[in-house]
């Protein structure tokens, strides 16, 4: 690896013309990222954007590292195969709610699970784009779209929750309109060892303008959006007068600090080993219109893949003895003819 | 082959009325007697012998059959073996559907297929015996576990009367063994439960066929102790029956002859006995240290590839990554992104993996990565016949993508002949930044064959060309990097791999523009790629060495035409009709895209054009369409290869035409 050498926002991006609608949130998050790389401590050859198929998918053209566009679903997949032959290697995944979760969603949970080590951006805007505005997997119920004239009648993933049970070691939450939150959350999500998951509220301007708006509109963020922090009480609100309690049916619900006492309010613990109170948090609100936490749900250390794929390398040259193909060859029953 | 020595193992000697053992083992013939006990401890020589055992699929037939296979192997005979088994793992035991059996051909002289018909048939159950009796030469020799010839299994195998008893197996030479019975008192001395003992049976019958043909002993017991040493009763219990089973075959006077195969004239060297799925798998890692590149497997558990993902997992200090993909297109999809990385990926898969696989095929020929796709085909469509040997993925090899799509086809003839195609699918694939198509079957897959082990420092090394410097100059005079440059001569485009300071770029699926790999919806530019992919693929024929038929070149009246697994059957009944004085030539392909280069002027000098194919006739429409030559189609998609002679009479019909 060379040493790295200091880099400007310029130097990460490449010389392709940007051709998202205009408004796009993927806009925002392309900056975020491209003013986020100098200061990671990377170089670009040691960088790799690996995506699926949608507007998301474009955004490896953007950057001035390596990148594949791949095919739809796929990019968790090909990720695991680069990261695993290439450890080297930073390897980030970008993708849409339909290429990671629809048709990609095998790929995403196994890679979770595996905890291959990949920052993988799923930018969720709920609905297709690239398409043209069909409902998305993470679409609301009733939602009316070309393909669904009389309303949906899917229900929703929840990406969180999907990834916590899939035993991800990282989740975490973010979106478009907060670039400074967007930052730190990657910048988490790259330091990570194993799979990193954030989720990107992501507007579509075009198809599902101000899906998030109740949420992440600037004069709705106090009272709406729940920052969670590690090792501190689940407070939200602008004098942080709301917070979160687990009520007596065990799931968590937003209350008046003043009604219940702090001591009641949960304190956010992202290494707790069980994934259970993530979880809890994660289906705290039924979609973007309540109360929402954002940040880090889960941080936990876990075994990596490649690394453990590297050490069994190691392993069996320790065992085996070095490459001998001749012995190889010899290895079954053999006879001499003379 | 001669034909004559078909019936050359059918024993020959008969024992004299009355000198059949007190035990409850009885033999009954079809006829002739003969006196001479006294020399029934005096092998006779036979030039050869097929023998197929067959039993209930949790009988262990699959490893008796590979332990007489590899003990005849040590003794220096040509072999060539055919197993087959059902889908199920534990079909309901005693019917039909569990059967599984496994062929073996021994021989003191060349051969090229497990040959048509057995001589002799193992069988452990009346299942077995009903499930493999057509197969049987006709006067052939049946030896049968006596004891499982209840009503009860009878039933189960749909007899309605005991065929051992009713006359219905006049004409052959049957020998009715109590093998659970003497077994379970040849391993009680161990201490195994009566329970147990049964599972110890097949090295019974294993010790007795051994002791019938003369198989060296000591490999299988070298073997046992291997295999068993770590439970000191099952190894006791398996070494008493197989002692117990030869000794029954030497004390017991029902065997009236032993036979003896000769070992069978060979080039010097060092031999192994090796199948098609091993073979492919040391390949590939050859190939590996031949390009000096690591070799990555992403792969999805499926019959009959699956043992190629097991094989290449083992030999991690070869720098072998391998991935038990999530699915068949997680498998194909890591194999891309560590060829992105620069590794050599492969996938191995049978017919629906192929399908399953094929968008992140046209991702790669789009790319223009390399990478190779292993099909060791089955019986289709959808699930088909899993464990049976089919070829008809040809045509899907050949353009089952959407768009113009087109990728390198190989196929080897012979189990160990996987071992060179592996390599020179990694060859071309490197060498012209392409995914290949490897085209094995089932019937290589699991059979084996002797194998003259290749010098490896013979092998010749594969040259890749990663490129590490910026290869053009833009309008300003800045030195930049176009990943879609190519190669003069092999218009291989440059490759480049993440990690390279300077030479930073994306690639896709989407169309690149022609040099500078960006994003491209220019007709004229898709166009230009679409031919440029083409061209490259076709140009492949330049480094294909010419093909040369064998046989009767400069006369023949007949041409079969081969790819695959059928050589072995093709070669055996072309042998058989030269030997009539029939005029006939033979040629074998292993490039089945593109084709070697003089493959239409070869076809030309010959009146006739026979191929045989286990598909409807696939190669056969690729050759009319590309040469307007006159190919006959000889087809056969019943699960099972070619006999020879099939093919033999297939011959004669073509040439009486």
């Amino acid at each position: 690896m060379t040493d790295v050498q200091p880099t400007t926002k310029k130097d990460w991006a490449s010389d392709q013309e940007v051709r998202w609608c205009p408004g796009c949130g993927d806009y925002s998050i392309l900056t975020a990222v491209q003013m986020l790389m100098p200061d990671l401590g990377v170089s670009r050859e040691n960088t790799v954007f690996i995506s699926g198929i949608g507007c998301a998918a474009r955004f490896p053209y953007y950057m001035n590292t390596y990148g594949m566009h791949s095919i739809h679903g796929r990019a968790p997949a090909i990720a695991t195969g680069l990261a695993m032959a290439r450890p080297d290697l930073d390897v980030w995944v970008i993708g849409g709610d339909g290429d990671l979760l629809s048709i990609g969603g095998n790929h995403l949970i196994h890679a979770l699970r595996r905890n291959v080590n990949l920052t993988i951006l799923l930018f969720n805007n709920q609905i297709y784009g690239l398409t043209k505005g069909q409902y998305s997997p993470t679409s609301e119920v009733g939602k009316v779209t070309k393909s669904t004239p009389f309303g949906s009648l899917d229900a929703p993933f929840n990406p969180i929750a999907l990834a916590l049970g899939a035993n991800a070691s990282f989740v975490a939450r973010t979106h478009d309109m907060d670039r400074q939150h967007m930052q730190a959350t990657f910048r988490r999500a790259h330091d990570h060892k194993g799979a990193a998951l954030v989720e990107i509220y992501q507007n579509c301007n075009v198809f599902n303008n101000g899906a998030f708006d109740t949420i992440t509109s600037k004069s709705n963020r106090d009272s709406m959006l729940i920052p969670l922090r590690h090792g501190e009480p689940l407070r939200f609100g602008a004098d942080g007068e709301k917070g979160v309690i687990i009520g007596d049916d065990g799931r968590a619900q937003v209350a008046d600090v003043a009604e219940v006492g702090e001591d009641r309010i949960v304190v956010h613990d992202e290494r707790a080993p069980s994934a259970s109170m993530a979880f809890n948090l994660a289906q705290l609100a039924a979609g973007p219109h309540e109360p929402t936490p954002v940040g880090v749900f889960r941080a936990v250390e876990r075994a990596e893949y490649t690394e453990s794929t590297d050490q069994q390398l190691a392993r069996a040259l320790a065992e085996q003895g070095p490459a001998d193909l001749a012995g190889l060859l010899r290895s079954g029953a053999t006879w001499e003819i003379g | 082959m001669p034909s004559g020595d078909r019936h050359a193992a059918r024993p020959v000697g008969r024992v004299a009325e009355g000198t059949v053992d007190t035990t409850s083992a009885r033999r009954h013939d079809k006829g002739e007697r003969v006196t001479d006990t006294a020399a029934r401890h005096q092998p006779t020589t036979i030039d050869r012998l097929v023998i197929r055992f067959a039993g209930d699929s949790g009988d262990g037939m699959q490893l008796t059959g590979d332990r007489f296979t590899s003990a005849s192997a040590l003794f220096g005979n040509d072999l060539a073996t055919l197993p087959e088994f059902p889908a199920e793992i534990r079909a309901p035991a005693g019917t039909l559907a569990g059967v599984s059996a496994f062929q073996v051909h021994i021989s003191d002289h060349d051969i090229t297929t497990p040959g048509d018909a057995p001589n002799v048939l193992v069988a452990m159950n009346p299942a077995a015996l009903r499930a493999e009796l057509h197969r049987l030469d006709e006067g052939g020799t049946i030896i049968v576990n006596v004891d499982t010839f209840d009503e009860r299994n009878l039933a189960k195998a749909g007899y309605a009367d005991n065929p051992l008893t009713d006359g219905s197996l006049k004409g052959y030479t049957v020998y009715e063994v109590p093998m659970t019975s003497l077994t379970k008192d040849a391993v009680a001395p161990a201490g195994v439960k009566p329970r147990d003992a049964d599972r110890s049976k097949n090295f019974f019958a294993l010790g007795l066929v051994s002791w019938m043909y003369t198989r060296p002993i000591e490999p299988t017991l070298e073997w046992i102790a291997e295999k068993f040493g770590r439970n000191a009763m099952v190894h006791e219990a398996n070494v008493l029956a197989f002692k117990a089973g030869h000794a029954f075959g030497e004390t017991a006077e029902l065997f009236d002859h032993r036979y003896e195969v000769r070992p069978a004239p060979q080039e010097p060297g060092t031999y192994t006995n090796i199948n098609g799925n091993t073979a492919l798998a040391w390949g590939l890692i050859a190939a590996g240290q031949l390009a000096r590149l690591p070799l990555f497997l992403g792969s999805y558990p499926i019959t009959p590839a699956s043992d190629i993902l097991h094989e290449l997992s083992k030999h991690k200090n070869f720098g072998v990554r391998t991935l038990q993909a999530e699915d068949e297109i997680a498998g194909v999809g890591s194999a891309i992104g560590a060829a992105f990385g620069g590794h050599i990926g492969v996938t191995t898969t049978s017919g629906p993996g192929i399908a399953l696989k094929s968008e992140a095929m046209g991702l790669a020929i789009s790319l223009e990565l390399p990478l190779v796709v292993v099909d060791i085909q089955r019986g289709g469509p959808s699930t088909g016949l899993p464990t049976k040997t089919e070829a008809a993925d040809l045509l899907l090899a050949m353009y089952g993508r959407h768009g113009e799509a087109p990728m390198p086809i190989l196929a080897p003839a012979t189990p160990s002949d996987c071992f060179a195609v592996a390599i020179e699918a990694v060859r071309i694939a490197l060498t012209y930044r392409t995914p290949v198509m490897l085209l094995s079957d089932g019937y290589l897959a699991n059979g084996t064959e002797p194998w003259r082990l290749p010098d490896v420092t013979t092998l010749d090394p594969i040259e890749v060309d990663f490129t590490t410097e910026p290869n053009h100059v833009d309008d300003d005079g800045q030195p930049e990097y176009w990943p879609y440059l190519r190669d003069p001569e092999t218009l291989a485009r440059s490759w480049a791999v993440p990690g390279t300071p300077g030479l930073m770029h994306r690639i896709g699926g989407i169309e690149k523009a022609d040099g500078t790999g960006n994003i491209s919806y220019d007709p004229a530019n898709h166009g230009r790629m679409v031919a440029l992919r083409a061209a490259k693929v076709a140009g492949i024929a330049a480094s294909i060495p010419p093909v040369e038929a064998v046989g009767d070149v400069d006369d023949a009246e007949l041409l079969v035409l081969g790819w695959g697994s059928t050589w072995g059957a093709i070669t055996t009944a072309v042998e058989r009709a030269r030997a009539e004085g029939h005029k006939v030539a033979q040629l074998h392909l292993r490039h089945l895209n593109p084709f070697p280069s003089n493959l239409g002027e070869v076809l030309a000098r010959y009146p006739r054009v026979l191929v045989p194919e286990m598909n409807l006739g696939q190669l056969s429409r690729l050759v009319r369409a590309e040469f307007l030559v006159d190919a006959r189609s000889v087809n056969k998609v019943e699960g099972t290869p070619f006999t020879a002679a099939e093919l033999h009479s297939a011959i004669l019909g073509a040439i009486r035409d």
